[in-house]
């Protein structure tokens, strides 16, 4: 396998570049507008956890990816149930772009029993098993070599489904990614590796935590096929999934996309994350303008000037559906005490 | 049947009878890494199923927690208790929690299968077995089998459990020889401490290879007139006392002997457990705890012998205890 020479993200971290409409020609217009409801319920949704948050009703540590919507909906675009995904302490958007239901997101970060999590999870540890999500946790990396694990699972099972492991760019400076990696591309396993880059760990910036920004050239290192894209264009993020799904599915083999993004609000909380630093305040004003939901909107309005109708109303359904999931899981009950001690194990002892 | 062949077995039942068994690890194609408990098991039943692994315990760890939640029952081998520590994340923060933190009916059924095999020179890096660090953990089941039977029955146990369990076994019994029955399906939540020798006058607590060591001072302080009931613990989380409580309302007098440091030990937890069941008074003498000293593992031969407790020390604490009994 010829191994490539190692490249950087380029313009691609640039906010002023890469702001034009995406373009749409060639796609199913109802496929896209679809993409278009899942974004716009991923921002609206966080932005009613922030205000939540903001107001104290919310207490559990909610770290949000707005800004980022794309990636988790051009990604789940390609999925399907039985597909096995993992995601990490900012998986708000994948547990919604798998089509979860959002009161068990809402009623989960209230810490109420018919969240998705039976309000043990809280913001950072969702489930929704019958949408492909087995689950998300916060230790940094942890549901990497699970997500290889499932890899493993589904190989012996003999079908075409997929592992898929959505991660961070800061996940990346943990050993066990590259032992993931490795076990990976040496067992032949089908797992699609996710890494939204949006150069931020916490606070601090990838340029002072690597050696290079992209991260591509570790799957490079392992011999797995790659791709690196813009992931605030969604028609981008979507059609390189599906070639890289496409080698996993079919040659039963590892891949890894990278998406670079950006995160509009803090590591955690919902404040916006202007305080960490010159380079995060100077550059939040420019990254809005490469807004993956607009751009979308834009590309859309070239091809056909009426659809403005259609994200109307998503919008509307989307506040509709959110205040509707929010006033249920408002009224939910706390989980029972006696539940603390009864789950600690599956299996009842006799 | 010796307790290493016992465990081959054990890996050879659920393997043949359970298509969702795989096992996956370190050294698992080699002897020199497992003895002879993995035999021939990859030709057997393949190489797809019995996974030799890089060398990289956390990921394999982690890949073994995630087949377990995709319907397989992965057994996890690490060839040594101190290797396995690089995979604490997997399974303490992960495996352990995952079915709480998911709010229930989110299983894992893995078992994490570590050996203690020390002596010999081996040193600080190549002897430990911390029982106790992971029965401190709520979500693990701790099992370590004493005996043949039990080799093989809890690894049988644990891998049908739907909960992740730490199976522990030790290289110094591997050549143990006791009779052990066909394998059977065993239920985990069916099993706990087991009193292995019945006696009056002393409650010897033990596990492991140390169950064998107060096997041992039992046998021989029988024919000095004292009658030593030697318990097993065989299952340390949840740990279910009430063998040892009876055993000690009779006896009114108990020693704990571990293959590890006494500090925040087993010795403390089997102790206490019984003073709260039973009240202060029960004990017609103090109680004693044997264990390692107090010190990473040396390595030069005279040390190692003073290092690991021995049967001639337990039978003096036992006598001692005989003597100042105010019963």
């Amino acid at each position: 396998m010829k191994i490539s020479h190692y490249e950087g993200l380029g313009t691609l971290r640039l906010p002023e570049e890469h702001r034009q409409p995406v373009k749409t020609a060639g796609f199913d217009v109802k496929q896209l507008i679809g993409w278009h409801r899942s974004m716009v319920l991923i921002r609206r949704v966080e932005e009613v956890i922030a205000d939540l948050v903001e107001s104290g009703e919310v207490r559990c540590p909610c770290h949000l990816a707005i800004g980022q919507e794309a990636v988790a909906v051009g990604v789940a675009s390609g999925l399907f149930a039985d597909d096995k995904c993992f995601g990490a302490h900012r998986s708000h958007s994948h547990y919604l772009a798998l089509g979860a239901p959002v009161e068990g997101l809402l009623a989960e970060v209230l810490g109420r029993s018919t969240g998705c999590s039976g309000g043990f999870g809280g913001s950072m540890h969702l489930k929704a098993p019958e949408f492909g999500l087995v689950g998300t946790v916060p230790i940094v990396g942890a549901t990497i070599p699970i997500a290889v694990g499932a890899a493993l699972a589904l190989k012996l099972d003999g079908e075409n489904f997929v592992a898929v492991s959505f991660l961070g760019d800061g996940a990346t400076e943990e050993g066990v990614f590259h032992e993931s990696l490795n076990l990976a591309a040496s067992m032949k396993l089908p797992v699609l590796f996710v890494i939204e880059n949006n150069l931020y760990a916490s606070h601090l910036h990838i340029d002072y935590r690597q050696p290079g920004d992209s991260l591509v050239r570790y799957a490079d290192a392992h011999h797995i096929a790659r791709e690196l894209v813009d992931g605030n264009n969604i028609v981008d993020v979507a059609q390189a999934t599906n070639r890289l799904l496409t080698i996993a599915r079919t040659e039963r083999r590892p891949a890894v996309l990278e998406a670079v993004t950006y995160r509009w609000r803090g590591h955690v909380g919902h404040r916006e994350d202007i305080d960490v630093g010159v380079e995060r305040q100077h550059n939040l004003p420019s990254w809005k303008q490469r807004d993956p939901i607009s751009r979308l909107e834009q590309g859309l309005l070239i091809a056909n000037s009426k659809l403005e109708d259609e994200f109307v109303k998503n919008r509307n359904e989307v506040d509709l559906e959110i205040a509707e999931a929010l006033s249920r899981a408002r009224s939910a009950p706390y989980p029972d005490a006696s539940e603390l001690l009864r789950i600690v194990y599956h299996q009842r002892n006799s | 049947m010796q307790y290493g062949e016992a465990i081959r077995n054990g890996f050879n039942y659920l393997l043949d009878s359970d298509k969702s068994v795989i096992v996956i690890g370190q050294g698992l194609w080699s002897p020199w890494y497992v003895g002879d408990t993995m035999r021939d098991l990859e030709k057997i039943y393949g190489t797809q199923r019995v996974i030799d692994t890089p060398v990289s315990e956390l990921a394999c760890t982690g890949a073994g927690v995630g087949a377990a939640l995709c319907g397989y029952r992965p057994i996890v081998t690490h060839p040594r208790v101190d290797f396995a520590l690089l995979a604490t994340d997997q399974m303490v923060n992960q495996a352990a929690k995952w079915n709480s933190m998911f709010g229930g009916n989110s299983p894992v059924p893995v078992v994490f299968r570590m050996i203690v095999n020390r002596g010999g020179e081996q040193g600080a890096q190549h002897s430990q077995s911390l029982y106790s660090w992971f029965a401190h953990i709520p979500g693990l089941r701790v099992v370590v089998p004493s005996t043949p039977q039990d080799a093989q029955d809890l690894l049988i146990a644990a891998t049908l459990c739907d909960d992740p369990v730490v199976y522990i076994d030790d290289r110094w019994l591997y050549e143990i020889d006791d009779e052990v029955t066909e394998p059977k399906s065993v239920d985990l939540s069916t099993q706990g401490p087991k009193v292995l020798r019945e006696g009056k006058d002393i409650t010897l607590v033990g596990l492991s290879w140390t169950t064998k060591l107060l096997m041992d001072a039992a046998q021989r302080l029988e024919g000095e007139g004292i009658s030593c009931e030697v318990v097993d613990l065989r299952v340390l989380n949840p740990l279910d006392a009430s063998a040892i409580i009876k055993s000690v309302a009779k006896t009114t007098k108990l020693l704990v002997a571990e293959g590890d440091w006494i500090s925040y030990g087993i010795g403390s937890e089997v102790i206490t457990r019984v003073i709260e069941n039973l009240g202060p008074k029960v004990l017609s003498a103090a109680p004693r705890r044997h264990g390692l000293a107090d010190a990473p593992a040396p390595t030069s031969k005279p040390l190692e012998g003073i290092y690991y407790p021995h049967v001639d020390d337990v039978i003096k604490s036992i006598k001692k205890m005989m003597e100042t009994s105010q019963k």
